[in-house]
């Protein structure tokens, strides 16, 4: 055993710029793929945060129509026994309440339609870290008054703090709604869509404008840990009865769950791509490697090594080259990509323009999850055993006689 | 009657016992349009320790016969018993396990493994005999010392001579305790001073261990040194003398 990993070592580096040559392929390979993943799961984290850590949660409790209509009428009244049921759960960290919907706003001489969002500043807050974003004015408080628009509505309707901005809809049951609030503070909010048209209200305040007493279009339920998800809507979609629905964000915005799926299933198959040229380029050398030493296998079978000893000397070689280019990889990528998360790319021009449109920050972001960078030393590892085959195949079949008159 | 004494089928005229024992040898091969008897009907018996040379014009046999005769190669027909293993009804790696067992290899281009050091190659075998270390290096110590190379164990090939490497080889086919040891042509690639001190060396090992030796030669000088000289010609045994 040790022997055999002794021989295949120096196996390698006999012909030393070979090696070095097809563990650089490994190498650029594992720093491109490992590259590619991270930027494409950094874009679709940010795709992910921006909708549930900026604003839907993990996931919503409505009522059993609501998701269909989203209509004020579909709403559900705020209990106390309800939120003890839900926070029952180990798994749940908080809840907010929410009743949201949409409204005409005006100043002087502009209007435009707004998403409004009546909602608890506290625990809203702890989700969405929008006092972070406060440009000007300040946060909602307790019973507030006032309003917290977007800035891209701030620009739009030409408001500053504390000027009046004047909002009508139709409330609860068709009663019509009209209110006139101060500007309490505007926000640059992370999502550049929302910043075009949100205006956050304090809950009851809302409740009022709207006509809803105590009435909710969502309880937002957020968990401690993201992976538990699954587990937690399963328990919660079992506690909860009609009229209540829950929601994961995954149903609440299915075409950004496929958007990725299917982004991703296009990296797989350039990675795909890449990776097969990197193995042909490692059987190639392995094939070299043993056409070049076929006398000395010949050699070492006849003075007594079985073929399988062989053949594991063999292996040990392949998976040395594979394992050298891997960890080179990934010396190089963890670092680099670490990096490059704390600071993403900025985009311009067109670029930029494009990912505002549809409501991204203009930068490359990139993910700094494990599995970026463990995918690929397994990727590689896969690779290599699947090429090691070969030269145990060639060790099994060798014609003994034929290799030593090589 | 008929108590079973396994003795009586050993030879007891004769001092030494017989360890290699090979009968109606056949080797054709047939994959070029004439059919090329390279062995054709050998009978031949090889005792203990001796110190043989097995002659004859280029193509007569020699590799050939060695070739089956360490299990390298196949006959066409005839049987090859060495003490009391046929070797034609062990499996390929039955084969494998009796070579490493039983016999040692000189190969004329020296075949050291080129990433060991003299000492590691000499080793080998050993190791996959799955000897201890404190035996391995004593063995391998005093094979190195026995063959001249006393001062050289670190070397690998590549930085020895060809007289040095054949040593070494030599050293390696010793090294397992092997019944015998069987060189095609080991000095055919050496200067004249080298091949006699290799061959003084084999003779010395051949006298200590009592290892028996077959090597095949077409150096007069190298017959002159054997104990016994087997002479091939179209795959048959023309003569075979004993000169001591
Ligand atoms: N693999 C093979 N295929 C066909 N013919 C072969 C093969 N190996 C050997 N022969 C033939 O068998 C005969 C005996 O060859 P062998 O190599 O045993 O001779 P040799 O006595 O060792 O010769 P030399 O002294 O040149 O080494 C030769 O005619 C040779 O051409
Ligand atoms: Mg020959």
């Amino acid at each position: 055993m040790r022997t055999n990993l002794k021989i295949a070592w120096r196996n390698l580096w006999r012909n030393k710029r070979r090696t070095l040559i097809t563990v650089a392929s490994i190498f650029f390979g594992v720093l491109l793929s490992a590259y590619m993943t991270s930027m494409q799961e950094g874009s679709y984290e940010k795709m992910v945060d921006m909708v549930v850590k900026y604003y839907s949660g993990a996931m919503q409790v409505h009522h059993e129509n609501y998701w269909e209509s989203k209509s004020i009428n579909d709403t559900f009244e705020e209990s106390q026994d309800l939120n003890q049921l839900i926070l029952a759960n180990e798994e749940v960290d908080f809840v907010i309440p929410r009743l949201e919907s949409f409204a005409l706003a005006s100043s002087e001489e502009l209007t435009k339609g707004v998403m409004v969002v009546g909602t608890v500043p506290e625990p809203e807050n702890r989700l969405t870290s929008l006092k972070n974003n406060v440009r000007q004015g300040s946060y909602l408080s307790d019973n507030d008054q006032g309003l917290l628009i977007g800035e891209g509505l701030a620009d739009y309707l030409r408001l500053g703090i504390n000027d009046t901005l004047v909002m009508i809809s139709q409330g609860y049951h068709g009663i019509s709604a009209a209110g006139k609030y101060p500007v309490r503070g505007i926000i640059k909010h992370a999502s550049p869509e929302l910043n075009k048209m949100i205006v956050y209200m304090e809950l009851k305040n809302c409740q009022e404008f709207f006509s809803a007493n105590n009435r909710l279009t969502s309880l937002v339920v957020n968990i401690k840990d993201n992976n538990e998800l699954e587990k937690s809507l399963r328990k919660l979609r079992e506690t909860l009865n009609s009229p209540y629905s829950i929601m994961s964000w995954q149903e609440m915005s299915p075409e950004m769950v496929q958007q990725i799926e299917s982004d991703r299933a296009g990296g797989i198959i350039m990675k795909a791509v890449l990776y097969i040229v990197i193995g042909f380029g490692i059987l190639g050398t392995i094939m070299m490697m043993i056409a070049e030493r076929r006398r000395e296998f010949g050699v070492m079978i006849a003075i007594g090594m079985q073929r399988y000893k062989l053949a594991t000397i063999l292996f040990y070689e392949t998976l040395f080259i594979g394992m050298i280019g891997a960890l080179s990889g990934l010396l190089i990528s963890i670092p680099l990509l670490s990096f490059q998360a704390q600071n993403p790319i900025p985009l311009t021009g067109q670029a930029a323009l494009v990912m505002e449109d549809y409501g991204f920050e203009p930068y490359m972001f990139f993910s700094t999850e494990p599995s970026v960078f463990w995918h690929q030393a397994l990727t590689v590892f896969l690779i290599t055993l699947v090429i090691a085959l070969y030269p145990i195949f060639s060790a099994n079949r060798m014609k003994l006689i034929n290799a030593l008159h090589a | 009657m008929g108590t079973h004494n396994h003795q009586t089928i050993q030879p007891h005229n004769h001092t030494a016992m017989t360890i290699i024992e090979i009968k109606e040898l056949f080797k054709t091969y047939n994959d070029s349009e004439v059919e090329v008897h390279a062995v054709n009907g050998v009978d031949l018996n090889i005792e203990e320790g001796e110190f043989t040379a097995i002659v004859g014009p280029s193509g007569s046999g020699k590799t050939t016969l060695l070739n089956m005769l360490g299990g390298l190669d196949q006959p066409t027909s005839g049987n090859i018993r060495i003490d009391d293993t046929d070797l034609g009804k062990l499996k390929s790696s039955q084969l494998i396990d009796f070579r490493m067992k039983n016999i040692g290899f000189v190969f004329q281009s020296y075949n050291l493994i080129p990433v060991l050091t003299a000492k590691e190659n000499v080793e080998f075998v050993m190791h996959l005999q799955g000897r201890p270390k404190k035996e391995r290096e004593a063995r391998t110590m005093q094979l190195l010392e026995a063959v001249g190379l006393k001062g050289r164990e670190d070397s690998r090939p590549s930085k020895l001579s060809g007289g040095q490497q054949q040593r070494v080889a030599v050293a390696r086919a010793l090294a397992s305790k092997p019944k015998f040891v069987l060189a095609d042509e080991p000095t055919a690639n050496l200067d004249s001073k080298s091949t006699e001190n290799l061959l003084n060396i084999m003779e010395e090992l051949n006298k200590q261990e009592k290892i028996t030796f077959i090597f095949s030669t077409h150096d007069q000088r190298v017959v002159n040194k054997a104990h016994r000289v087997i002479t091939l010609e179209d795959g048959k045994i023309i003569s075979d003398n004993r000169k001591k």
